[in-house]
């Protein structure tokens, strides 16, 4: 139970008592009660701040996965390079990927999703907020815990998908690979949790009014990616169980030398793996369906065709999985079927385009930088689209298999579609997080760096993968390079120059962070003329969201309280501005809220699951004593009220709203 | 667990608050959060039973699945099995009638039950690695081992859900609605039988 609004003022009135001491009924401990601090933060279970806390640690593993890249780019700079050795060329590859995927998009995703999705629903909360937080947490602990590999014996350098034999072993003896088995354990959970509660969440609390058909295009697509997650999650849960108890108790599950099936991991992998592309791209697909009507000042067109082709992504997506494995000898007609499957997934995806085209035609556009990063996620993500129908043709695909040509492909697709969107995300919603406008100049420095950046880099790609130089390669000669046009030397320099391009594009965005913190005014609170429901509260939003919740008549309900059209003319006119819808909403405002209160025991059994982790690799004992902690934790957390006890809370004044929790224990 | 509400406390004070507020979907939270939980559980089970049904040929150096298997044995052990989701049934009904002392009961009886199969199971383990099937013997113990083992694992977890469902309903220490989380616990435990359904088919029944 997590918030709840009582009509009845509790008797607590009379006692007269200005302190009050927070109840230990229940729970194991006093309930935390900061406000302020770094307490109010580690034990919070607001879902705002959570979202920041999601995209604060995302953005940190985005900058470390980043260097990385840089890393690798360096080696490739130049010939017979010695940057980088085999063995850590290895791991850096793979904990580059593993990183950017699983560390930063998804994560930053589910930053997103957290802090928007109750707004954007007209919700004060999740439905699960001690969940969301302890989401939060296995997905801190679980990247950081992935990253200590790198000091306790080396990382995993198996690369991303982790292919039988390459995590035998045999043929990787440190404990990387088991770190990043265990690793991804840790932040399925996070993942699966938090799929869990956003369903709920979307499906159950929505505000009066809000049909499916009425909820803003973003929180649809977090709720495909949110099934997608449920569904992929245990897959991939299954495989990494296989391959520890082939690593650490001796099975053989992907051993040929034994009469496995090492095909049996790829299928494991790739069922997962493949929703797992559209788990990262819908979210940034959400967020541009968001930022190209606002400034074109236009409906999204055809909104009803974007959410069915966002779902028919989410089912179709379950279908394609093989068309990572047509070289892997499946045979012609599980083939075909893969290959006819996944030119048909391009269909959905272009419906998409062709409706964010329409949306921008004949539109007032307004090339903000969030809009310049939306029209760039077109641009981009089509040219990666059309690459990846060439992967589709399964006698194309062969010979594109394992070569530089993919990591072009799927660059453009995560790197134009997913990132950025993400940071059209950032420039579109930073001013309703934190009251600052990011600074425009420095956004079109951060935008066209990183285009320009982005198209040095993984452009070059598509020839040095057609000419052949196969992915994972650690070093060039220039003896073997080529000639003319096609000389893979030059077209590899490009790249790595490239790479730092898009380095600093990055870094620009850092520096608007940190600049427009220190000297940019408060921002207004509706600065983009917005169309959805998130926009309805101030900014940043109260820790409850909305004073009354919401009801909802309309697709674009903010937008259709500020406009009227007239019938005769089809012209828009103004009718109402922000501040007289707030002030209509705030005469209605509901008393004695109770949020949510902080508590322990999210951390608590989070950080219990490291140390499991770290005791199965070093030492069982220690497994066991983490194993004790999270039952204990468990139980503290089943016996904690979600909401505190009626005590805990401050004695309401003159009978007005209670919604403090005392902060005096 | 939790769900977000707008409600008015009941004239007792209890915090009752799984009845009487709207979701858009009339399920509460909790119940739609553990069906999703085990829609989720379904892939799981999907990939393991994938997994052994790929592998439960590959026998070498072992006896073979139908020389181990102990069927009769199996088959009173999922009857066992079965006939909890019945006392579990009954445990849920009297949750619902506020009877704290029949609840406890069919909880502890359904835990006793799910105990007696998890037993019978740890039986038919120590035989099979007596009779030359090890977790590492080949490709189908490994396998076997595996799907039937994160069932078990499965049982146990519920049996300790049930106990400690006991042991909070006998202290009145249950944040919210009891009748509600006896519910969920139940779905759970009949879903985790209903896996068992599909595995005694697939694993014992059809023979390879």
């Amino acid at each position: 139970m997590a918030i709840s609004e009582r009509n009845s003022v509790p008797a607590l009135a009379g006692s007269g008592s200005a302190y009050v001491t927070p109840s230990t009924s229940f729970g194991v401990f006093k309930r935390p009660v900061e406000s302020t601090g770094w307490r109010s933060w580690v034990f919070t279970v607001d879902h705002k701040k959570l979202g920041i806390m999601y995209g604060v640690v995302a953005m940190t593993f985005f900058v470390i996965g980043g260097v990385e890249a840089l890393l690798i780019r360096l080696q490739l700079a130049a010939p017979n390079n010695k940057v980088l050795s085999a063995g850590a060329y290895n791991q850096m590859f793979t904990m580059h990927a593993t990183t950017m995927v699983f560390l930063f998009v998804m994560p930053m995703a589910a930053a997103f999703a957290n802090y928007l999705v109750p707004l954007q629903i007209g919700a004060r909360d999740v439905a699960f907020p001690r969940l969301n937080a302890f989401g939060f947490w296995c997905f801190l602990f679980g990247g950081i815990f992935l990253n200590t590999s790198w000091f306790l014996g080396g990382a995993a350098d198996s690369g991303w998908f982790a292919y039988a034999p390459n995590t035998a072993l045999a043929f990787s003896p440190s404990h990387g690979v088991d770190f990043w088995a265990l690793g991804l354990q840790i932040t399925g959970i996070a993942s699966l949790t938090g799929a869990i509660n956003l369903i709920v969440t979307v499906l159950n609390m929505r505000a009066p009014g809000m049909s499916l058909m009425k909820m803003p295009i973003f929180t649809w697509m977090v709720l495909v990616v949110q099934f997608l997650l449920l569904f992929a999650i245990p897959v991939i849960t299954v495989a990494l169980f296989l391959l520890s108890f082939q690593r650490n108790f001796g099975a053989a599950f992907f051993s040929v030398e034994k009469g496995a099936d090492p095909l049996l991991w790829q299928h494991l992998f790739w069922i997962f793996g493949h929703p797992e592309v559209y788990i990262l791209v819908l979210p940034s697909f959400g967020i541009v369906s968001e930022v190209l009507p606002v400034f074109s000042k236009k409906p999204l067109f055809g909104y009803k065709f974007v959410v069915f082709s966002g779902a028919a992504i989410g089912f179709l997506g379950w279908g394609v999985w093989a068309h990572h494995m047509f070289a892997s000898g499946l045979g012609p007609v599980s083939v075909a079927v893969f290959s006819v499957a996944t030119m048909a997934i391009a269909l959905p995806t272009g419906v998409k385009i062709v409706n964010w085209t329409m949306t921008l035609w004949g539109g007032k556009l307004r090339f903000t930088t969030a809009m310049l990063f939306a029209v760039g996620l077109i641009i981009e993500f089509t040219i990666g689209g059309l690459s990846g129908v060439t992967h589709a043709v399964a006698p194309s695909d062969t010979q594109q298999t394992d070569t530089y040509y993919i990591v072009a492909h799927f660059h453009y697709v995560l790197f134009g579609g997913a990132v950025f969107g993400l940071f059209a995300g950032f420039y579109y919603w930073w001013p309703k997080m934190f009251a600052k406008m990011l600074n425009e100049r420095l956004g079109k420095w951060n935008f066209w760096l990183m285009v320009l950046g982005m198209n040095l880099t993984f452009g070059p790609m598509h020839i040095l993968g057609l000419q052949g130089q196969p992915r994972r390669m650690q070093v060039w000669t220039e003896f073997r390079a080529g000639q003319g046009f096609f000389n893979l030397a030059f077209w590899n320099r490009v790249a790595s120059v490239g790479s730092f391009v898009l380095a600093i594009g990055v870094l620009m965005f850092l520096i608007n962070v940190i600049y427009t913190y220190r000297t940019a005014p408060v921002a207004p609170a509706d600065p983009w003329d917005a169309r959805s429901l998130e926009w309805m509260t101030s900014s940043p939003p109260a820790e409850h969201n909305f004073d009354a919740i919401p009801t909802v008549h309309e697709l674009d309900e903010f937008f259709h309280r500020k406009y009227e059209e007239n019938e005769a003319t089809g012209e828009i006119h103004q009718v109402s501005t922000y501040e007289e819808i707030m002030a209509d909403e705030a005469t209605r405002a509901d008393k004695h809220i109770h949020l949510p209160s902080p508590s322990y025991w999210p951390i608590i059994l989070a950080v219990g699951l490291p140390i499991v982790a770290y005791g199965l690799i070093f030492a069982r004992l220690l497994a066991v004593f983490g194993g004790v902690v999270i039952l204990l934790a468990m139980f503290g957390w089943s016996m904690e009220p979600s909401v505190a006890d009626e005590s805990d809370y401050d004695p309401p004044v003159d009978g007005g709203p209670t919604k403090e929790l005392a902060t005096l224990g | 667990m939790a769900d977000v509400a707008v409600h008015t406390p009941p004239a007792d004070g209890h915090d009752d608050h799984a009845h009487g507020h709207t979701t858009s979907t009339g399920l509460s939270n909790n119940k739609l959060a553990m069906w999703m939980f085990l829609g989720s559980e379904c892939l799981l089970f999907g990939g393991l039973i994938s997994t052994y049904m790929l592998y439960r040929g590959r026998h070498e150096g072992s006896p073979t699945p139908s020389q181990l298997y102990n069927i009769p044995l199996t088959s009173i052990s999922s009857f066992v099995l079965l006939m909890s989701s019945l006392t579990m049934v009954l445990a849920v009904s009297a949750a619902q009638r506020r009877d704290d002392r029949n609840t406890m009961t069919w909880l502890t009886v359904t835990a006793l039950l799910g105990a007696t199969f998890v037993g019978a199971q740890v039986f038919e383990f120590t035989e099979f690695v007596h009779e030359g099937l090890g977790f590492t013997t080949n490709l189908f113990g490994s396998s076997f081992f595996t799907l039937t083992g994160f069932h078990g694992v499965h049982v146990t977890v519920g049996i300790i859900m049930l106990m400690a469902l006991v042991g909070m309903v006998s202290r009145s220490r249950i944040p919210g609605d009891k009748a509600e989380v006896v519910e969920m616990i139940g779905l759970y435990w009949h879903f985790v039988d209903i896996v068992w359904i599909i595995i005694f088919t697939l694993v014992y029944l059809i023979p390879s």
